[in-house]
């Protein structure tokens, strides 16, 4: 994994359009180039710029006035209302603990299913065994999958598993965390996510030299030792690449988190957001919505600032195959 | 007794067979080169002796232990890959003392050792680099230097040199060969490159599709091909390879007459083999012979017992400094004279080329195999 | 002769006849699928055991709760008759038909923008680097807060059209969001701004994937700038466009989250997709085997995308 092909610094072979016509044709091409450009940019901007001047409005100043303007008097109390008042559902207590909720969900989803893919991306590519194509295969599809189709019967067994959690909390006053919505979801994305992240260290691992592999073997290392000292030092970049994407992925859900947590304490960020924008006792409160819509998105956007180029590089390695 | 010995060594793979009852052996201290075009089988038959790719039957016995079955790492043997397989994650120090980490060799040992093989190889000042900053010839240093700690029983080297460009390839030859009478530690070497395989051997196994289609010296393997495939593999350029009919009826001469454009016919005596060919009479053999003993006269082998000579149309005159190669057209085929530096020649015109047949070989076109 | 044959064990420790594997040996040479195998199981009980329960449940007389009554094609029967009722509009035939629009327009928006910025992107522009990360960031937002964001901007009351009218065009006018026959569009718009700049990464690879020198030849040739694009850039980009057809129609038979954080389903569910009849189906009408029963049917749809194109992927590469 080098730098994607747009990457390349010099960009060595741009494709101009206008090389051999005249002078004056060329800088009015080179005009309306730029200009489509630049109102595509403000269009894509748009929307978050709204959300953004909104979330510093006064509610009087949204009502009377004009969404693009800049705030007259910009206020940080929307988003503070948003993170520590604002009425999800029936309770007014903020965002922040679904916040958490939110977090506590992903990291553990993405550590485990990063890792798991990354032993099994090694077994497929370095210890293949017959029909280790087919089980690839089927993991592979299971990525595409509507998870409708998959929706009810988890319900069903999610609902089984707290029931047995219930039983263990009265007979030895623990559940293991069976029954926990924050677990369940975590198991749940762990399961859903294994089909992206064993395709992503599958195709690295592919190109990765055996006879790395081989050599380690001769120097008599084991499965593991070969895994830890030599395949892992060497996976930084789809490391990297894994956690970005299913970190994305998982804040981002919204279906899974509104089946199984969709009620209650436990709900992840993305469901509270949308019970909050669609609580509608009172006033609509705008710009607390959009105070809580920013800081719903500002854990991936963060993401993209700091790591834009793996994020691409996730999003193209999802799209583009065994 | 050999020290590394293969015995009926197949490999199938679903219902291919990779390698088709291989037998190989080598003496202790002996330089084995296993050659042959991409896909015959040698590198899989390496792994094999490696213990990285499993045998389907036969043994594989190194002094005199039989090691099928054994982990790569309890076989004693060490490994130099084609891409150097160096860890790119540790330095030259750590790629070297890897083996014996895992070993649990204690640290002082561990860099007594790597001291030492440093010191062998001059490559003391690389020791805290990451590999991808050497150069192709240190990481290839670096690469024999993590076989060379291990002091194994045999070296294994899989195409070791041809990720080197060609100046830095003959650089490297030379230094492996000088490694061996140093260490002279039992190697198994493969290469597809047959200049690598005669300069270094002291056995060359030539394979094909699987199968071992001869096992000799280099000058056997060379002189005295076994096949018509040995014959246009080994050697550069080629053997010619031409069609020849024998003539000759029950007794007497046997001569082999070979057709060359706007003369008739060249008819040559072929006394010293010619109750071999006798049978074939009346029929087509293919005639081999090397560029170098296709000559002008007066570089012949003085030494030679039979050296005729004949006028051949030649077609392309090609110099290369240290000699003159000359393409005529023979028994319906290309055939390449080497000639010395200055021998004078102009396409088009016909020239008188010494034909040294104690180095002849007889093939039968049938199945290829050697006749005389 | 180098490379690892493809489909042959690797690094299996071979077993000899006259060595009998230990116990410690035998388990060393089944670790890889030791470790493989849980993932597997997962993924084998998990997605295709919980397809099959699906589709099962669409067999029974699930209401409320699951049931094990068979009743046969029942539900697939009401789907197909709901198919064809459009008078007033059943709520599966409005969310076929919206999946009919809102695919067909995603995806060719998608395309054609993300088409667009790339080759306006590839023309030597500085400022290059600015540029491309704006075009891509929606893709990190969660589709609820796209919907949110949208959601506001499209209101009447307070977004564009109010703007509008403040800056005196007090004869615009857009309600999409509030029309049952046209909120469906307004799923398109956020949708297209969302992903096309994703679009437009993919297609900016394999622009700059592109030989240089096929270009130059085409120069050569005296090709015009506009010729060099329709004639061979664009053909070149054919396996671009596969690809980025493929992510975009699965999205979009996928998507849920935004219809639900923008339109909150739409007036009278006028915005639903199948994805959202499923969810409402299945979890709030409490017909669970209707609701079954059009799970399996996208799962099929998407197959039917899905399957012909990870097969010809698999096969390429084993070639």
């Amino acid at each position: 994994m080098t730098a994607l092909p747009f990457d390349s610094p010099e960009t060595p072979h741009a494709h101009d359009m206008g090389q051999d016509t005249g002078r004056g044709w060329r800088i009015t091409n080179r005009i309306v180039i730029y200009g489509l450009l630049v109102l595509f940019a403000v269009l894509y901007l748009m929307p978050l710029f709204v959300m953004l001047v909104t979330s510093f409005k006064t509610m009087d100043e949204i009502q009377g006035g004009n969404m693009l303007a800049l705030p007259q008097s910009p206020t940080l109390e929307p988003w503070a209302k948003a993170w520590g008042e604002t009425c999800v559902g029936l309770t007014c207590a903020g965002i922040k603990g679904y916040f958490w909720n939110s977090l506590k969900m992903v990291v553990p989803a993405v550590l485990i299913s990063t890792l798991l893919g990354a032993l099994n991306g090694y077994v497929l590519t370095k210890w293949r065994f017959r029909g280790h194509n087919l089980v690839f295969g089927l993991m592979l599809f299971a990525c595409f999958i509507p998870f409708q189709s998959v929706l009810l019967p988890m319900a069903t067994i999610l609902g089984s598993i707290g029931r047995f959690g219930v039983t263990l909390q009265n007979a030895f006053g623990t559940s293991l965390g069976l029954g926990n919505p924050t677990v369940n979801l975590v198991f749940v994305h762990v399961v859903y996510g294994l089909g992206f992240t064993t395709l992503f260290f599958r195709n690295y691992y592919e190109a990765f030299p055996s006879e790395l592999v081989k050599a380690a073997q001769i120097d008599g290392a084991s499965f593991f030792q070969i895994f830890r000292r030599i395949m892992l030092p060497n996976s930084l970049p789809i490391f990297v690449v894994t956690v970005i994407y299913q970190f994305t992925n998982i804040w981002n859900d919204f279906l899974f988190a509104s089946a199984y947590a969709g009620t209650g304490e436990s709900m992840p960020m993305t469901v509270a957001l949308n019970n909050v924008v669609n609580t509608s006792t009172g006033v609509v409160e705008y710009n607390v919505n959009m105070a809580a819509a920013m800081i719903a998105a500002l854990p991936t956007l963060l993401v993209y600032v700091v790591a834009g180029r793996y994020f691409v590089r996730g999003l193209m390695a999802g799209a583009v195959k065994g | 007794m050999a020290f590394l010995e293969i015995d009926r060594l197949s490999k199938t793979f679903g219902n291919v067979r990779i390698l088709k009852e291989i037998n190989l052996e080598i003496e202790k201290g002996g330089f084995l080169v296993l050659v042959g075009p991409s896909g015959c089988g040698k590198s899989t038959l390496l792994n094999c002796i490696a213990g990285l790719e499993p045998i389907t039957s036969g043994e594989i016995r190194i002094n005199g232990r039989n090691v099928a079955g054994l982990h790569p790492s309890k076989r004693d043997i060490a490994m130099v890959f084609q891409s150097y397989a160096l860890y790119p994650n540790m330095t030259v120090a750590g790629n070297i003392a890897f083996g014996m980490e895992i070993r649990g060799v204690p640290k002082l040992e561990r860099d007594k050792a790597i001291a030492r093989v440093a010191e062998t190889l001059q490559i003391g000042h690389l020791l805290d680099r990451k590999p991808s900053q050497l150069s192709g010839g240190q990481r290839q240093r670096v690469a024999m230097g993590r076989a060379l700690v291990r002091d194994p029983q045999v070296f294994l080297f899989d195409e070791p040199l041809s990720n080197l460009d060609a100046k830095l390839r003959v650089d490297m030859r030379t230094e492996i060969k000088r490694l061996h009478h140093r260490v002279k530690t039992t190697i198994v070497y493969v290469t597809h490159d047959q200049i690598e395989a005669m300069t270094l051997a002291t056995k060359i196994a030539v394979l094909r599709d699987g199968v071992l289609q001869q096992f000799g010296t280099p000058a056997e393997i060379y002189n005295n091909p076994a096949n018509m495939f040995v014959a246009d593999f080994m050697g550069s350029p080629a053997m010619n390879l031409l069609a020849a009919s024998v003539e000759g009826g029950s007794e007497g001469d046997v001569r082999v007459s070979i057709d060359r454009p706007n003369a008739p016919p060249l008819s040559l005596p072929v006394n010293g083999v010619g109750e071999a060919l006798r049978p074939f009479a009346g029929r087509n053999v293919v005639f081999g012979i090397r560029p170098e003993a296709l000559t002008d006269p007066d570089g012949a082998d003085r030494n030679a017992h039979s050296v005729v000579e004949g006028d051949c149309l030649i077609d392309v005159v090609e110099p290369a400094g240290s000699d003159t190669f000359a393409v005529t057209r023979l028994g319906g085929k290309e055939v390449v004279a080497r000639l010395r530096a200055d021998a004078r020649l102009q396409p088009g015109q016909t020239a008188r080329l010494a034909f040294n047949l104690d180095k002849a070989v007889f093939f039968d076109p049938s199945d290829q195999s050697r006749i005389a | 002769m180098s490379s690892v044959a493809t489909t042959r064990p690797v690094l299996t420790a071979e077993r000899d006849e006259g060595i009998r594997p230990t116990v410690r040996s035998r388990l060393q040479e089944a670790l890889p699928k030791i470790v493989l195998a849980p993932s597997f199981a997962a993924i084998v009980v998990f997605v295709y055991g919980f397809i099959l329960w699906t589709a099962y449940l669409s067999f029974t007389t699930s209401k409320a709760f699951p049931s094990t009554n068979w009743d046969g094609l029942r539900s697939y029967e009401k789907l197909w008759r709901w198919t064809f009722e459009s008078s007033p509009p059943s709520s599966w035939y409005t969310s076929i038909t919206n999946m009919g629009i809102f695919g067909f327009l995603y995806v060719f928006f998608c395309l054609a923008i993300g088409l667009g910025l790339a080759i306006l992107l590839d023309q030597k522009i500085r400022g290059e680097g600015v540029l491309r990360p704006i075009y891509l960031y929606p893709m990190a937002l969660s589709f609820i807060v796209t919907g949110v964001a949208w959601k506001w901007f499209l209101d009447p009351g307070l977004g564009l059209e109010q703007t509008l009218h403040n800056l005196g065009w007090t004869s615009f006018h857009f309600d999409w969001i509030k029309n049952k026959d046209f909120v469906i569009y307004t799923v398109v718009i956020a949708g297209v701004w969302q992903a096309s700049g994703f679009v437009m990464a993919m297609f900016l690879a394999g622009l700059r994937g592109i030989d240089g020198e096929i270009m130059k030849a085409a120069q050569i040739d005296g090709a015009s700038p506009l010729q060099l694009y329709r004639r061979i850039i664009i053909p070149l980009l054919r396996p671009v466009f596969l690809s980025a057809f493929i992510v975009l129609a699965h999205m979009a038979i996928k998507s849920y989250d935004l219809v639900v954080a923008l339109t909150s389903g739409g007036p009278g569910g006028s915005a639903w997709l199948p994805s959202n009849f499923m969810y409402e189906y299945t979890f709030k009408r409490n017909q669970m085997a209707v609701g079954s029963a059009s799970a399996i049917i996208m799962l099929m749809g998407i197959s039917a995308i899905i399957v012909p194109y990870l097969y010809s992927e698999l096969r390429e590469k084993s070639r």
